[in-house]
C-alpha cells in the first residue's frame, strides 16, 4: 500500500502537473504542465524529488493536506502563506510532514501560480506518458481534473534526505516582457507595433492556465485577423479581433487560426505567467539570438540553483564547486552565515 | 510561393511553404514531418504539421534556430513527396439521428433532401491535412463546394465525441466532446481518440477518408464491437 497525499480543502485551481507531455502536439494534444516550470523543477529538487516527478500546482491558495507516511515538502512559486500545525513555514524550503500532521497552504502574496511538492512524487496513472493534468480535455492528473476536499493521491518511495533550502533566490528578469517577433510579424505595421512594443498593458483577469489575456491599446492587423490554422508555439502572442492580444500558455490547444505578432521570450514567460491580474507590464522586441541566449542563461542559473541546494542548518558551500560552474562573479557569497 | 522561415520564438520556428490551404503544400508538409521523423536533425524535438506550414520545437542548447532554419530548407529542397504510403479509411457514419444536429436545417439550406445531402458528403474522398486544436481532431480538405457553409453564429456549448462535421470550407471527425460552432451531420462509431487504447489516434495526418452512411443498427453494431475491444474497421494501404 502506497502512502497518500490527502487533499482536506483545495484551491478551485489546484491540479496535478509534472514537466508536461511531450511529442504528441502532431497528434493535438497540449504539452500542459506547470506554468511556472523553473518554480515547479526547484519544488522538486527541494523535495530531494527527480525533474520528472509529478506535483501540485494551485492558483491564489493552496488547500490542506495530510499525509499517511512521513515525507518532506516544499512550496515554491512566490511568497506562500503555509503552516504545518499552526506554525508558519517558510516557502522555498523543504519541511518535514509526519502522519497526522496538518499542512495549509495558503495565499500567495506576490505571485500566481504556487507549486507543492511532495518527497517520492504524485504517482497517478500516467496518461500519454504524462501525469500532467489537461483541463479542458480531461486528461491525466487525478481523474483528469482539478482536485477537490476528499480526494487522495498516491506517492512514490520516499527516500531519506535533509530537508533543503536555496541558496539565493532564483534570478529574475525585470523590465519589460522580451518578445521575438513573429511568426506573423508581417500582418502588423508601424502602427500596430508601436501599440505593441511601445504600448502599456495590464493583465486581464481572463486568464487560466490556457491563456493570458492582455488589456490596453487596441493592436489592428493590417492583413487581417484570420489566418489558415498553423502551430501555436508557447508564449505565441495572438490578436483576433478584438484587437486584444491572448499570450498562449501551458494548456494552449496546438493550433489557432489568428495571427501572432511575436512570442514570449522563454526565459520571461514564467514571470508572464506570475504577474497578476490588473499589474502594468509592457513588451520589447528581441532578436532570436538574444532570446535564445536568454533561455540559455535561465537553464544555467535554474541548474546551479538546484546544485547548491543546501542542507537547512548547514552554512559550507564548496567553493570549489561554485568555481567549477563558473557563474559565482560575487552572486554568492559561499562563507557567509546565513540563518 | 517561396518557402519561409518564420521566428517563433527561442525553442521553435514554422517553415511555411504557403499562405493558403493547398493539397500539394500538405503533402509537402506532411512529407517534410514525415522526413523529420525518419532522419532527425540535431536539437529537433517535435513537429506540427498543419494545413501550409510545419511548426518545429528545437533545443537551442543543441542548435540555433538561425542555423536549423537553413537546414531545414535544404532538407526541403531535397524532399521526397511520394515517400510513404497513404491510408485509406471506410469511416462508417450514421447519419440523422440525435447527433445530426444540422442535417435537416443544412438540407433545407442548400435545397436538397437529406438524402441527396449525405449522398453528396458521402460522394468525396477527403484527405486528413492536420490534426490539431484537440486530441486526435481531424481538419479534413475535400468537402464539396456545394457543402460548404459558415459555421454558426453562435457556437453549440456540447458537441458529441466522433461527430461529423463541417464547419465553412472544411469537414472534421471531432474526437472530443466539447462546444463548437461547426454544423453536425451525424457520428461516427469509430473512436478517433482513446487514451487508454494502445494506439490512442485513429487518423493521422495525410491520410484519406471515405464516409459510407450505417443503419442505426449498424452502428450499434459496431459500437458493440468497439466496446469489445475489436477493430472492426481498418485502413487500406494504397501506394
Amino acid at each position: 500500500m502506497s502512502a497518500l497525499l490527502k487533499i482536506r480543502r483545495a484551491s478551485p485551481m489546484l491540479t496535478v502537473q509534472d514537466r508536461g507531455r511531450r511529442g504528441l502536439l502532431h497528434a493535438g494534444v497540449s504539452g500542459s504542465g506547470p506554468m511556472d516550470p523553473p518554480a515547479f523543477a526547484l519544488a522538486n529538487a527541494l523535495v530531494g524529488n527527480g525533474p520528472e516527478a509529478a506535483g501540485l500546482e494551485f492558483a491564489g491558495f493552496g488547500g490542506t493536506f495530510e499525509v499517511t507516511a512521513p515525507v518532506r515538502i516544499a512550496v515554491t512559486g512566490g511568497e506562500a502563506q503555509l503552516s504545518r500545525d499552526g506554525t508558519a513555514l517558510a516557502p522555498w524550503e523543504s519541511h518535514d510532514l509526519a502522519p497526522g500532521q496538518v499542512l495549509s497552504v495558503g495565499a500567495l502574496k506576490d505571485a500566481v501560480w504556487g507549486y507543492i511538492a511532495v518527497s517520492g512524487g504524485i504517482e497517478t496513472p500516467p496518461v500519454l506518458g504524462a501525469r500532467a493534468t489537461h483541463l479542458r480535455t480531461g486528461l491525466g492528473g487525478h481523474e483528469g481534473r482539478a482536485l477537490r476536499e476528499g480526494d487522495e493521491l498516491p506517492l512514490g518511495e520516499t527516500a531519506v534526505g535533509p530537508c533543503l533550502r536555496l541558496r539565493s533566490p532564483l534570478p529574475r528578469a525585470t523590465g519589460p516582457i522580451r518578445v521575438v517577433p513573429g511568426p506573423q510579424d508581417d500582418f502588423f505595421d508601424e502602427a500596430a507595433w508601436a501599440a505593441f512594443a511601445g504600448g502599456a498593458f495590464t493583465v486581464s483577469a481572463t486568464r487560466d492556465r490556457m491563456a493570458t489575456a492582455l488589456e490596453g491599446q487596441e493592436i489592428r492587423a493590417a492583413k487581417g485577423h484570420d489566418i489558415v490554422s498553423d502551430g501555436t508555439p508557447l508564449g505565441s502572442v495572438q490578436v483576433p479581433g478584438s484587437g486584444r492580444p491572448i499570450v498562449l500558455m501551458a494548456e494552449r490547444q496546438t493550433t489557432g487560426g489568428y495571427p501572432k505578432i511575436a512570442t514570449v521570450a522563454s526565459a520571461d514567460l514564467p514571470r508572464l505567467a506570475q504577474t497578476p491580474s490588473g499589474a502594468a507590464l509592457s513588451f520589447t522586441k528581441v532578436s532570436r539570438e538574444e532570446a535564445e541566449d536568454a533561455a540559455l542563461a535561465a537553464r544555467r542559473a535554474l541548474a546551479l540553483a538546484i546544485d547548491t541546494l543546501a542542507p537547512k542548518g548547514s552554512l559550507q558551500l564548496s567553493s570549489e564547486y561554485l568555481l567549477s560552474v563558473n557563474l559565482i562573479d560575487g552572486v554568492v557569497g559561499p562563507e557567509a552565515a546565513e540563518p | 510561393m517561396t518557402p519561409r522561415i518564420l521566428a517563433a520564438g527561442d525553442q521553435a520556428l514554422t517553415v511555411e511553404l504557403s499562405s493558403e490551404v493547398d493539397e500539394v503544400v500538405n503533402a509537402r508538409v506532411i512529407a517534410l514531418a514525415r522526413s523529420l521523423a525518419d532522419d532527425p536533425l540535431p536539437g529537433v524535438e517535435e513537429t506540427v504539421p498543419t494545413y501550409r506550414s510545419l511548426l518545429v520545437l528545437y533545443d537551442p542548447g543543441t542548435v540555433r534556430g538561425a542555423a536549423l532554419g537553413a537546414a531545414l530548407l535544404e532538407r526541403l529542397g531535397a524532399l521526397d513527396v511520394r515517400a510513404g504510403a497513404a491510408r485509406l479509411w471506410h469511416v462508417p457514419v450514421e447519419y440523422g439521428g440525435e447527433t445530426a444536429l444540422d442535417l435537416e436545417e443544412m438540407a433545407r439550406m442548400k435545397e436538397m433532401s437529406p438524402d441527396e445531402l449525405i449522398a453528396l458528403h458521402g460522394s468525396a474522398e477527403y484527405r486528413v491535412h492536420m490534426i490539431g486544436f484537440a486530441p486526435g481532431f481531424t481538419y479534413l480538405g475535400g468537402l464539396p463546394e456545394r457543402l460548404h457553409t459558415p459555421r454558426r453564429a453562435t457556437p453549440r456549448q456540447f458537441v458529441a465525441a466522433s461527430s461529423i462535421g463541417i464547419g465553412g470550407k472544411q469537414a472534421s471527425v471531432n474526437s472530443v466532446a466539447g462546444p463548437s460552432g461547426w454544423r453536425f451531420l451525424g457520428r461516427t462509431p469509430l473512436v478517433p481518440f482513446d487514451p487508454a487504447r494502445e494506439e490512442p489516434f485513429l487518423f493521422r495526418a495525410g491520410d484519406r477518408i471515405r464516409f459510407h452512411p450505417v443503419t442505426s443498427a449498424e452502428a450499434a453494431r459496431l459500437d458493440a464491437a468497439l466496446a469489445r475491444g475489436e477493430s472492426p474497421v481498418t485502413p487500406e494501404v494504397a501506394a
